[in-house]
């Protein structure tokens, strides 16, 4: 009994020492992170500064985008930036809930992992080969076949009409939201099915045993159980989708006008930056260039602020339910 | 002028092998446009054989090139688009030409095959505008007699990245159609007010190629090795000329370098019978009072090498030499401007 209470002094004192160390070693390593942040933000403040100041207001809600007469506006990628993601979203949410639902609820056991597999390798193909598939693959297939299609059909409709219209170029705002979506729904489906196979099949068998159907199961149950995790899975995917570079850049016709069609061609802020900073020459371009950088870090931590509140309501909603 | 075709790429990725090897303290420094990077690493990869001194050129865009040399940082800077003589003069720069290039107007309009169009600057900066908008147009058609034009929408397609291409290009428009020059501009990027932007000269070529009654504008080389339907222009003395090696040197050799001090000048609509209107010229820039004699003496070491030994890689590489008489002009802006450097 007496050789179990026995601890050794100078034993302890080192374990503390080492407990001390570790702690402060993490410490240290989260503070990196907020440290890189701050850094982050007050260099693109800083370089954005020129612009903002000469430009004020008026750089958030100007269409020009002129480097011969230094007059920059940066409303034409922020409306590019913003409809593409959500275009994305609109066409990868349901693809991603099918895959996620499919894969959890109703496939067969031996076709889950090389399904699960095949989303997990989309996700690690570069950005880059995606842009080269657009332009060289999609562009050429939606030129001939689907955007004429949507053009004599959606195109005389009354207001959705406008959003079909024009030239069928092949690249522009509608194409690069595919290459998006696409990108994107790897992110979103995995972390679907991931949140899904967290329902406890306790539950779900529940549900069965009243009597519920799968159709039944999968809305009032796995849901409502899984809806936090599946909001986080989107909200990843639009991160991805709000910064996405390369890929964009090639499909996208880069233009800085607002079309009021989708087919048209446009830009986004990433876009505008890859494209143009390596040769703007002048004080003023390069820092409207920073300044539009300094937007999309904007508008990237604000989706997320929103995501964490949003989640946090609900989980305040699903504690007061109980 | 970025580029992106498999010969250039292959022999530059070749160079930088060769140079990974060993990296001596002697190597000269620089770093800029995008353009003449493959050009430049072939000429250093031939010079590190003869005499052992490498070349470290950071290819990272003509606005990069002029930030590193104004940070000192390295020993020369190069751009495609030059300094204006009283920005040299404030930064006490010395600029001088290097290698020369062209842009090219390339079409997808059915039925016409390379070289059988003819157009002038101010028909395609009314395509550019909007103005022109279908390829039967009366403006076409008068350049055009004998072609059997179709009545399809004209398609402007754009670089989209910043580059010397575009630099050149709405430089000529601006020069040759004033409408083009009050609304637009030149730079390596403008407002184009139609058309779609696409990326590189890959992307161009790819975009005109898939859509039809497409226009656009690729880098000589480009369009030479991708065998792309070009057409040829009227040029300031009225003369149609076709875009290769002669019609760029007859524009470089035309103009008048003597007048020009810090040799600004852009190569666009030069007089003269064979001059290509769309030529210009990819600059170094270095400093007049050296911050290290030693290095820039060996940067011009190695640049008279390449104007001496350089004009066979450089149309290997479809590239165009200087002229001789300019050559001899620089070495004299050498001796006359650069300071405390023994070597020349």
């Amino acid at each position: 009994m007496n050789t179990v209470a026995r601890i050794d002094p100078r034993h302890a004192a080192g374990q503390r020492l080492r407990e001390r160390l570790f702690r402060g070693a993490t410490l240290a390593a989260a503070f990196l992170v907020l440290l890189l942040l701050g850094g982050v933000a007050v260099s693109l403040l800083a370089g954005a500064w020129p612009a903002l100041a000469h430009f004020k207001f008026a750089f958030l809600t100007r269409e020009i985008w002129n480097p011969v007469t230094d007059q920059f506006g940066a409303l034409a990628p922020i409306y590019g930036t913003l409809a593409t993601s959500a275009l994305a979203l609109l066409l990868a949410i349901p693809v991603s809930f099918g895959i996620g639902i499919f894969l959890t609820e109703l496939a067969p056991v031996w076709l889950k992992r090389p399904v699960g597999v095949a989303i997990e390798l989309l996700a690690a193909v570069p950005s880059i080969i995606y842009g080269i598939w657009g332009l060289f693959v999609l562009a050429p297939i939606l030129q001939r076949h689907v955007q004429p299609w949507l053009i004599a059909t959606l195109g005389p409709l009354p207001l959705v009409g406008k959003l079909f219209q024009g030239p069928p170029f092949g690249i522009g705002v509608l194409t690069a939201s595919f290459v998006l979506a696409i990108m994107v729904i790897p992110f979103i489906a995995s972390v679907m099915r991931d949140v899904f196979e967290t329902v406890p099949d306790v539950l779900k068998e529940s549900g069965y045993g009243l009597g519920a159907t799968t159709w039944e199961v999968i809305w009032q149950v796995v849901v409502p159980y899984a809806r936090t995790g599946m909001i986080g899975g989107v909200m990843l995917g639009l991160g991805r989708a709000l910064g996405e570079t390369m890929a964009v850049t090639f499909v996208i016709g880069n233009a800085h006008r607002i079309g009021s069609s989708l087919l048209a061609p446009g830009t986004t802020i990433s876009a505008s930056i890859a494209n143009e900073f390596a040769e703007a020459v002048g004080d003023l371009y390069t820092s409207s260039l920073v300044a539009l950088g300094a937007l999309l870090f904007l508008i990237t931590f604000t989706v997320i602020a929103a995501a964490r509140f949003m989640l946090m309501r609900l989980e305040r909603q699903a504690l007061s339910s109980v | 002028m970025s580029t992106f075709n498999m010969k250039r790429m292959l022999v530059a990725a070749a160079a930088l092998a060769a140079c990974s090897g060993a990296t001596l303290g002697a190597d000269i420094s620089g770093a800029g446009a995008t353009f003449p990077y493959p050009i430049y690493s072939k000429w250093a990869d031939a010079y590190k054989q003869q005499t052992g001194i490498g070349l470290n050129y950071q290819s990272i865009g003509s606005g990069g090139g002029i930030k590193q040399i104004k940070a000192k940082t390295v020993t020369f800077g190069a751009s495609d688009m030059p300094l204006k003589p009283d920005e040299l003069q404030q930064a006490g720069l010395v600029q001088f030409p290097m290698i020369i290039g062209g842009v090219v107007p390339v079409v997808n309009v059915k039925g016409v095959q390379g070289g059988q169009m003819v157009l002038d600057g101010a028909t395609v900066a009314a395509m550019y505008l909007g103005e022109i908008t279908q390829w039967n147009d009366p403006r076409i058609k008068k350049l055009n007699p004998t072609l059997a034009l179709p009545a399809t929408a004209i398609a402007p397609i754009y670089r989209s990245d910043g580059s010397g291409t575009n630099f050149l290009f709405s430089n000529y428009l601006s020069n040759s159609y004033p409408k083009f020059k009050d609304s637009i501009g030149a730079n390596t990027s403008v407002q184009w007010p139609v058309g779609i932007g696409a990326k590189g000269n890959e992307g161009v070529a790819n975009m005109t190629a898939q859509t039809d009654g497409a226009v656009g504008y690729v880098e000589y080389a480009y369009a030479k090795q991708n065998k792309m339907a070009y057409a040829d222009l009227i040029n300031t003395a009225g003369k149609k000329v076709a875009p290769d090696a002669d019609s760029f040197q007859a524009a470089a050799a035309s103009a008048d370098w003597r007048k020009a001090p810090g040799y600004y000048l852009i190569l666009t609509n030069q007089s003269g019978d064979k001059s290509w209107p769309i030529t210009g010229a990819s600059f170094i820039l270095l400093y007049g009072t050296p911050p290290d004699a030693a290095a820039t003496g060996a940067a011009l070491k190695f640049f008279d090498w390449a104007y001496k030994n350089g004009g066979k890689m450089a149309a290997d590489l479809d590239y165009v030499p200087l002229p001789d008489a300019l050559i001899s002009q620089v070495r004299a802006t050498w001796k006359a401007q650069i300071k405390g450097v023994a070597a020349m």
